[in-house]
């Protein structure tokens, strides 16, 4: 599992709320740059959901997010996240799986 | 060996404050459009800056018909084809609010056909938003008005034999100052009509097309939701300003989508404010004059 820093290769990145998602593959298959799959994991409905596979071609973008009907994931670009984590004055992630 | 990275969420999705969250997950299937089509609306309303105190929801009855329940915007749900009706009373009595209509296609443009009509032929100041899965989804598939020829659905086991609505032809023959249509493949296109919307005067009607997998896609053997929205990819041809008479749907035919119709014509309030002008002078006392937008 690689954490946070290593995720850090294109210019953004996802969020994945897995228990919510319904695998209809609508953010994997209108990704412009192509860089989500299926996980090879279930979440508890007994649904796949998507994974950043190549997270160097990320480029938070958000079409994921607009597309997924079950809120399930969006994704952001790495300096409107530092804005955004300063706004909120949250805490640093966890990577999944920790 | 170990999936690729997925950061757990610390920060909130854009959408989330636009959702009541208590009311989540959702009753859509999956793959269901409807859920697409909020999205966009939320980013419309990120981008209309609008104050959302000052925007309000109405759905009638259906799948469909469960958005306004879902967003964090004061909200009504109304009887089956009652949502227009409603809206427009609200509208009128606050005339300061932004209405907003999202509903079905059965809800609309059958048992609320008539309101859709009357409300376009008045220029009510009101954005309808219309998602059209062809089908009765909530109930279990029977033929709409929207259903296309030879579809299959739980009340035409033999395919569909009656002519359906073209429903962009029908808003701007009956009047409505802006007509679009999209389809949830189409997210950033609909989310411009829907930002467009919020900020036109008048009746705005927005068709967006979204996949029921469910009901219409099984009974029809087209796949999952993601199958309609690959159709909708294929099939899609942009033309803005396209002749409404020419934008009638086929089964899984060619699709035109676009801003059919943006024009300016007085609304109901502006046409009764003048009106009574005319006749009563300094008398008259002209009602709700700010319309939602300043
Ligand atoms: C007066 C009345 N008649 C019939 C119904 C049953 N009914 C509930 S939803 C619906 C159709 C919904 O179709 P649509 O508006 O297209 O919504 P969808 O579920 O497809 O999003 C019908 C006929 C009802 N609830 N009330
Ligand atoms: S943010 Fe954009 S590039 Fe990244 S996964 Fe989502 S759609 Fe693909
Ligand atoms: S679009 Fe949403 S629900 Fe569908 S697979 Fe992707 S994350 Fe899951
Ligand atoms: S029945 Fe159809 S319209 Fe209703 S939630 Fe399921 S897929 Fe969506
Ligand atoms: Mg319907």
């Amino acid at each position: 599992m690689s954490d946070g820093e290593q995720v850090k290769k294109g210019k953004g990145t996802v969020f994945v709320k897995p228990e919510v998602c319904k695998g209809c593959s609508y953010c994997i298959d209108f990704c412009p740059a192509h860089c989500l799959e299926f996980s090879r994991e279930f979440n508890r409905k007994g649904y796949h959901y998507p994974v950043l596979g190549r997270p160097e071609d990320c480029t938070g973008c958000d079409l994921c997010g607009l597309y997924c009907p079950d809120f399930a994931i969006f994704g952001m670009r790495f300096k409107d996240i530092e804005q955004r984590r300063q706004a909120a004055a949250v805490p640093p992630p966890v990577p999944a799986g920790s | 060996m170990s999936e690729p990275a997925t950061l757990v969420c610390d920060i909130e999705n854009p959408v989330t404050p636009y959702l009541r969250e208590e009311r989540l997950p959702h009753i859509w299937c999956p793959g269901c459009g409807i859920g697409t089509t909020v999205n966009c609306f939320a980013r419309a309303l990120t981008e209309s800056a609008m104050n959302l105190d000052k925007v309000a929801i109405v759905s009638g009855i259906g799948c469909t018909g469960r958005v306004a329940g879902y967003m964090n915007l004061d909200s009504f749900h109304t009887t089956h084809g009652r949502a227009i009706p409603f809206a427009t009373g609200l509208k009128l009595a606050n005339p300061d609010l932004k209405v907003v209509v999202y509903s079905g296609d059965g809800d609309l443009s059958a048992i609320g056909g008539n309101h859709l009509i009357h409300a376009a032929r008045r220029n009510m100041d009101l954005m309808v938003v219309c998602v059209n899965n062809f089908t009765y989804g909530m109930t279990g598939g029977q033929v709409a008005p929207t259903t296309p020829l030879g579809a299959t659905q739980t009340t035409m086991p033999y395919g569909n034999f009656e002519n359906p609505f073209n429903l962009p032809f029908l808003a701007d023959a009956c009047g409505a100052v802006y007509v679009a249509r999209w389809t949830v493949y189409h997210v950033k296109q609909l989310a411009k009509a829907m930002l467009e919307g919020l900020r036109k005067k008048g009746f705005v009607f927005i068709e967006a097309m979204a996949p029921c997998p469910t009901l219409y896609s099984r009974r029809n053997r087209l796949g999952d939701g993601v199958d309609q929205l690959k159709y909708y990819k294929e099939k899609s041809k942009v033309v803005n300003g396209a002749d409404t008479k020419d934008v009638g749907l086929t089964f899984q035919g060619d699709i035109t989508v676009g801003k059919f119709v943006d024009r300016d014509r007085p609304t109901w309030l502006d046409a009764m404010n003048e009106h009574y002008i005319q006749h009563f002078g300094e008398k008259y006392v002209p009602y709700g004059v700010s319309h939602g937008q300043d």
